[in-house]
């Protein structure tokens, strides 16, 4: 059971009454628009859910773990998201049954 | 980029919708993913990424200012992990 985009389209088509090509269209654009914005090296901040940022790495030294044998670890950029206050205070309670 | 300048691209690149209602429809879905995390189900987005809960032990910790030491009790913070087009598509990106 996750949230997918499907399901956002319904809430979308339900509670806006945009129809539902209307709907599935948003569903695409915002996913869309926040990948652009990040592969223009652009951080993306969406205030009270959270902060796509950026992060270039330095090539590392590295090793591959079956072989032992030494191999770098190239250069990279890397997306990370940093929750925003308001996400935080919702998640924090959440009363889980196992933790993970 | 921030929500705003989202919206504004948005209603650009739709064309139908007036800014109210992409508005309207972001507040939607970044609700609906709160919503879901906070009820502890995972958000998968085929190419983007997908975001769970990933649990913090209890620990104890300090004031700051007091140095005082505080029990802090385990709680869940959201977590975010690329999906591999994103990925891929962002380290791409580097050379530019």
């Amino acid at each position: 059971m996750a949230l997918t985009k499907a399901e956002m389209a319904d809430r979308l088509y339900e509670e806006l009454g945009l129809n539902k090509r209307e709907a599935k269209e948003m569903v695409e654009i915002f996913f869309e628009e926040i990948r652009e914005s990040l592969v223009h090296n652009e951080q993306v901040k969406l205030s009270g859910f959270g902060n796509f940022d950026l992060r270039d790495k330095r090539q590392r030294p590295g090793r591959n773990p079956k072989t032992g044998e030494e191999i770098p670890i190239s250069a990279r950029r890397v997306v990370t998201f940093r929750p925003g206050q308001k996400l935080k205070v919702t998640v924090e309670n959440y009363a889980g049954t196992e933790p993970e | 980029m921030t929500k705003s300048e989202l919206i504004e691209r948005i209603v650009d690149r739709q064309g139908q919708l007036s800014v109210r209602d992409v508005e309207l429809a972001i507040k939607t879905m970044l609700d609906h993913m709160a919503q879901a995390l906070a009820e502890g189900e995972r958000i998968e987005i085929r190419g983007f990424g997908s975001f769970s809960l990933h649990y913090r032990s209890p620990r104890v910790g300090r004031n700051p200012k007091t140095g005082e030491s505080v029990e802090l009790e385990g709680k869940y913070v959201p977590h975010f992990k690329p999906g591999k087009e994103l990925r891929e598509s962002v380290n791409d990106s580097i050379d530019d």
